[in-house]
């Protein structure tokens, strides 16, 4: 581990720059490309900084274009960043040494590694030979896996005859054969049903009780944010916005709360209120009506977050 | 909460064991995923022996119009050299530098840099599995070729034994050099056209349009300098032609050579290249 480093993953800087051609509609600007070619730069990633410790689960978020998938492929050593400096389990990622990538997957919801013909079980007996797995780990930790997402039933049918969702639950399994130390989730739940949603979130819950993995989850649910993750970063045009607790952030953008009221006469009043005047309109609805029941919440995330990027 | 106690590697086993374990377990797949599509194999194979069978056609038909012969090959042994062409072409198949791009766009590239073994390694166990189910079903139609078109050879052991590693030589050299021109993909968007001349020039000098025997002396000379001619005319002519000892085992150094040079391309320009790679859309 470097000086000053202290985290299982340590951002400090990071950035990273498209340069992307660029060019009017057209014929004549097409053939104007030919001699002079305009280059746009796009910082998809600018001068992010954090810090993960071991076994946290921290929620990336962000509007689609925002950084994070960049930020996640410079963590797995898929890309090499503009500037910055990044340590991954002490690793540097884009050097992509062996005994890094044994130690991290990154999990993309749209990737498919597994044999398409074949049965999920010669896949993972494919990356038991890449991962150099002893075989009597691999087939405890096989089974186990299998056992937590429960598809036993899934891994014994060609990969090609699978739904969306069930696939997805296989691909996981797959990527944590090896049993990972630190899990980059980029949207691992993105067009799955409810019922498969909730089925990957208990799994990564469990995954990270079980073996204290560190896991970096990007994700357009905020169920799966809610349900997984008590810290959240938040980037919007490749810089941070917010890293705090998730209930935190709440607190500092939820711009409103809901007050909601059950009157003596049985009519329910819901109403939002400024988050500065929540106590004088509360103290208010109270001196002025027969209040049998009162609630008062802050707004959905989903609301915060769009507050957040707002700002 | 139980220990990340098996992220670590076998240490009981070799470097050398692990990749051979990742070798035979690669090919198994592949033989596996190739017999799903048996069907699929036999109309590939009768389209691919339709281009020998083009040339043997042609070469008989004029070596037929000159007494028998043509420079001194006669009619069976260019049947002999088209037959063999064709189990030769089977085992020169290799992952193709045009299909880079939709490597690339579908995220395998990503799926395999993210994993503990240089890429190359998927794409030789890959087409060495591959090539297994092809020849077990192509044997049948090297059968009937032989019983239509009579080819003459008579190897000697040594040449059968050259060619036996030779044919694996030559696919291994063709992986390699398929492997450095598809990472021009990460750096050109237009490596197609590349591509294009690489496979015309391989056509004109390897053997595989013409035997080298009938090409011009200049272009015999331009070919001796190229990998390709290591790749379709050498183990073809280790089987089918009367190449002398010395010929036959400076040919396989001549492999050997290539295949370090292929090699070592592989390695150096694959860092340059994982640098340029932008990941997009996958």
């Amino acid at each position: 581990m470097l000086d000053g480093v202290t985290g299982v993953v340590h951002v400090d800087g990071l950035r990273k720059v498209f340069k992307v051609p660029e060019r009017e509609a057209g014929l004549r600007a097409s053939m104007r490309s030919l001699y002079a070619r305009r280059w746009r730069e796009v910082r998809a990633v600018d001068g992010v900084s954090f810090e993960l410790q071991p076994g946290e689960v921290v929620g990336f978020l962000g509007p689609n274009g925002a950084g994070k998938t960049t930020t996640l492929k410079m963590l797995s050593g898929l890309l090499h960043p503009t500037g910055g400096d990044v340590r991954v389990l002490g690793h540097v990622p884009w050097k992509r040494e062996r005994d890094y990538l044994r130690r991290i997957t990154l999990v993309m919801g749209n990737r498919n590694q597994l044999q398409w013909d074949l049965p999920a079980l010669d896949s993972f007996e494919l990356n038991r030979a890449i991962y150099r797995l002893p075989r009597e780990d691999f087939t405890r930790t096989r089974d186990e896996l299998i056992e937590l997402l429960d598809i036993g039933d899934l891994v014994r049918k060609p990969v090609r005859q699978l739904s969306l969702g069930e696939r997805m639950k296989v691909e996981v399994v797959g990527s944590l054969l090896h049993l990972p130390q630190v899990l980059f989730l980029d949207e691992p739940t993105i067009g799955l049903d409810v019922t498969m949603q909730k089925r990957i979130r208990h799994f990564v819950a469990s995954y990270n009780e079980r073996y204290g993995a560190t896991v970096l989850l990007t994700s357009h649910y905020m169920a799966d944010v809610e349900a997984l993750c008590k810290r959240v970063i938040v980037i919007h045009h490749g810089r941070i916005l917010f890293d705090g607790l998730l209930d935190a952030l709440a607190d500092e953008f939820g711009a409103y709360k809901t007050i909601e009221a059950v009157l003596g006469d049985g009519e329910t009043v819901r109403m939002q209120v400024p988050r500065a005047e929540t106590s004088a309109a509360t103290a208010r609805l109270l001196a002025e009506h027969d209040v049998h029941d009162l609630t008062v919440e802050d707004p959905p995330i989903e609301d915060v977050i769009e507050q957040v990027f707002a700002s | 909460m139980t220990e990340l106690t098996a992220v670590r590697p076998s240490t009981q086993v070799s470097a050398a064991r692990s990749l051979l374990d990742f070798y035979v377990t690669g090919m198994r797949t592949q033989i596996q995923t190739q017999f799903q599509y048996r069907a699929a194999i036999y109309m590939y194979t009768l389209g691919m022996v339709s281009e020998p069978v083009i040339y043997l056609v042609v070469w008989r038909t004029i070596a037929n119009q000159h007494g028998g012969t043509i420079n001194g090959i006669g009619a069976g042994q260019i049947a002999a050299y088209y037959i063999v062409w064709t189990l030769v072409r089977t085992f020169n198949i290799v992952f193709t530098p045009f299909g880079w791009e939709e490597r690339i766009r579908e995220g395998q590239f990503s799926s395999q840099l993210l994993r503990p073994l240089h890429p190359i390694h998927y794409d030789l166990a890959w087409f060495a599995g591959h090539k297994i189910p092809w020849i077990v079903l192509y044997a049948p139609i090297a059968v009937a070729l032989s019983l239509v078109f009579h080819p003459v050879l008579h190897p000697s052991a040594l040449g059968i034994v050259v060619f036996v590693i030779a044919i694996w030589g030559a696919y291994v050299i063709r992986s390699l050099n398929g492997f450095v021109l598809g990472m021009l993909t990460l750096f050109t968007t237009r490596a197609t056209s590349i591509f294009q001349i690489w496979f015309l020039a391989e056509l004109l000098v390897s053997g595989r349009l013409v035997p080298l025997t009938l090409m011009p002396h200049w272009a015999q000379s331009v070919a001796a300098w190229l990998p390709f001619k290591w790749t379709f005319y050498f183990p073809i002519e280790a089987l089918v032609g009367s190449m002398s000892t010395s010929a036959l085992l400076t040919g396989l150094l001549w492999q050997l050579l290539w295949t370090a040079i292929g090699g070592i391309l592989v390695f150096t320009t694959f860092r340059l290249a994982v640098r340029h790679y932008s990941a997009v859309g996958n």
